[in-house]
């Protein structure tokens, strides 16, 4: 915490954060609404080609359009990013505010779970919940759920049983007010803006994971469209086209910078 | 004694989360894994339905799933991995062979962060506010964003296609090391530099801080005498934090670069669905974690007597 009020406010980061989310969540929307186009459909007579009117982008390996590739793999990996966020922030919420709620054992055990889950390396994690689970996007969506709780517990606990120690708390329970009360005016403000820039990091942190995997060609499986993937498919053309490798890894980078911008200071 | 207690417990859950996760892989592998098992003991040629049911009955794979799921635990906790489903040897021997590698550069890696990160985050620290302290938090802001695996390929593209400086790939020589350290040092740099550079900014803003100076220390000597002890033990609790990070980068990174370590054999270990290698490294990583930071809780008590939190 002591870093955390230390460093300085930076509304200015988290403008320029949204901004950079906003344009890249246009550009994944509308663009095929704009030019539409097929982002699987191959022309080997375009392999490598520069932009056209119907790929702004140029083409990949395969002819195929890389803007409408690249505008489906910015749809595919911040979905499941979001999905196993939302599991994961609703699960950490739920069971932060029982553990700060019951105390004893119901607690400890949660946070016993918590520590060990953190020990392990969450790509590692992830890699064997898609070995478990049948379909590469809900293996993504069910390890990522599995890794990111802990975070919004740990922070959910944290704050709650600070909160539920306080006078304010206290007064409010003498004064008859119920539990869903003191939870939408005392809880939830506090822990609501943590859990703000938990989700943004968490969400980071889903996108790096689904890119990373599908670099080292464990994650998604062609010819889905998905950023680590395009990576590595154009790699070997790096020096014919380095611009159609250019375009998945800046688009990468400017999702990750967006959402840290967003998330602003430390990660708790 | 109460940090080691809560550490010791910590390690025995990882175990059973391992054991548990693994257990649920081995059960979903296709096809039957009685067969994949006597192949992995007796050599692909050898195998026979006699073969398969000695293995079926032996682990209790035909039966109900918990006795099987006890004696898999069983195994887990005498510290019987069993033997790789690929290539057939004792997964200890596997491990061990791989782990020197990976411990060469994950320490390549640290070091190397730790010379890049916290000078500059004490250079920051002691200003804060001015231009480098802005410069640095500019930088360290976009550094974070680039993920380990991006990194890599940033620097194969600029270093070794481009420049042909350094070997791409490869393992063996001072060389190799270059490459994938970097890859994994840039991104722990910038957290460590900012973390760095928070902590020096609280320690220099304390009192006692001023009334070194006010005594006539010089400006090196109260760095010296008075900061760097205070900023090292937020330092070193985030490094434990950052084994994770680590690891996972050296996962990546391995498999990038084909270094012959316990990432890249992990990887290749989940790929070939070679659940007790996969079972012997996630257990060796887990308790690497957990044994990093009983070092380093025991490190940072030493260092700050006063007794954290």
């Amino acid at each position: 915490m002591r870093t955390a009020i230390l460093s300085r406010p930076q509304p200015m980061g988290r403008i320029i954060g949204a901004a950079i989310l906003a344009v890249i969540a246009g550009f994944a929307l509308l663009g095929p609404v704009l030019v539409p186009g097929d982002p699987f459909a191959q022309s080997l007579m375009k392999s490598l080609a520069g932009p056209d009117a119907a790929a702004p982008f140029g083409h990949d390996h395969l002819g195929r359009s890389l803007f409408h590739r690249l505008a489906y793999a910015l749809r595919l990996s911040p979905l499941i990013a979001l999905a196993a966020v939302a599991t994961a922030a609703s699960a950490g919420l739920v069971l932060g505010m029982l553990a700060a709620l019951r105390g004893g054992w119901t607690e400890r055990v949660l946070v016993i779970l918590a520590d060990a889950l953190l020990a392990l390396p969450g790509l590692l994690m992830v890699l064997i919940v898609l070995a478990i689970m049948p379909g590469t996007a809900t293996g993504f969506w069910a390890g990522l759920s599995l890794v990111l709780w802990v975070e919004f517990f740990r922070l959910t606990r944290a704050t709650a049983r600070a909160t539920l120690a306080s006078p304010a708390v206290q007064a409010a329970k003498l004064l008859g007010f119920g539990w869903s009360y003191i939870f939408r005016t005392h809880l939830w403000p506090e822990i609501a803006p943590l859990m703000l820039t938990a989700a943004a990091f968490g969400t980071a942190t889903a996108i790096m994971a689904i890119a990373a995997l599908g670099f080292v060609s464990v994650g998604m499986r062609a010819p889905t469209p998905e950023l680590g993937l395009m990576m590595v498919e154009l790699l070997p053309y790096w020096r014919e086209a380095p611009m159609a490798l250019l375009t998945p890894v800046i688009a990468t980078f400017a999702l990750l910078l967006g959402l840290t911008l967003l998330a602003g200071g430390h990660k708790p | 004694m109460n940090i080691l207690l809560s550490r010791l417990v910590q390690a025995a859950t990882v175990a059973v989360l391992v054991g548990a996760a693994t257990f649920a892989m081995m059960r979903n592998l296709p096809g039957d894994a009685a067969w994949r098992i006597a192949a992995g003991r007796y050599g692909y040629d050898n195998v026979n339905a006699a073969a398969a049911e000695a293995v079926r009955s032996e682990l209790g794979l035909g039966g109900h799933w918990f006795p099987a799921f006890l004696q898999w635990m069983g195994n887990l906790f005498r510290l019987d991995f069993g033997v790789s489903l690929v290539s057939g040897q004792p997964v200890i021997h596997e491990i061990a062979h791989q782990l020197g590698a990976s411990l060469w550069l994950a320490l390549a890696a640290v070091g190397l962060s730790l010379l890049i990160g916290p000078p500059l985050g004490i250079i920051a620290g002691l200003r804060p506010g001015g231009l480098f302290d802005r410069a640095l938090l500019v930088v360290s802001t976009a550094l974070k964003a680039v993920p380990q695996f991006l990194m890599a390929l940033i620097l194969i593209l600029l270093l070794s296609v481009q420049l042909g400086w350094l070997p791409a790939a490869g393992y063996g020589q001072p060389r190799h090391f270059i490459l994938p350290a970097l890859a994994l040092a840039l991104g722990l740099a910038a957290v460590n530099a900012r973390i760095t550079r928070d902590a020096m900014a609280s320690v220099a803003a304390q009192p006692f801080y001023a009334f070194a100076q006010w005594k006539g220390l010089s400006r090196t000597q109260v760095l010296w005498r008075h900061g760097l002890r205070n900023v090292s033990v937020p330092l070193l609790t985030y490094l434990g934090l950052q084994f994770v990070l680590l690891v996972e980068g050296v996962v990546v990174i391995e498999s990038i670069v084909g270094w012959p370590g316990i990432g890249h054999a992990l990887v290749h270990a989940v790929f070939a669905r070679d659940v007790p290698m996969v079972q012997g490294t996630a257990l060796l990583l887990g308790l690497g974690f957990v044994l990093v930071n009983a070092l380093i809780d025991l490190l940072a008590a030493r260092i700050d007597p006063r007794g954290v939190q």
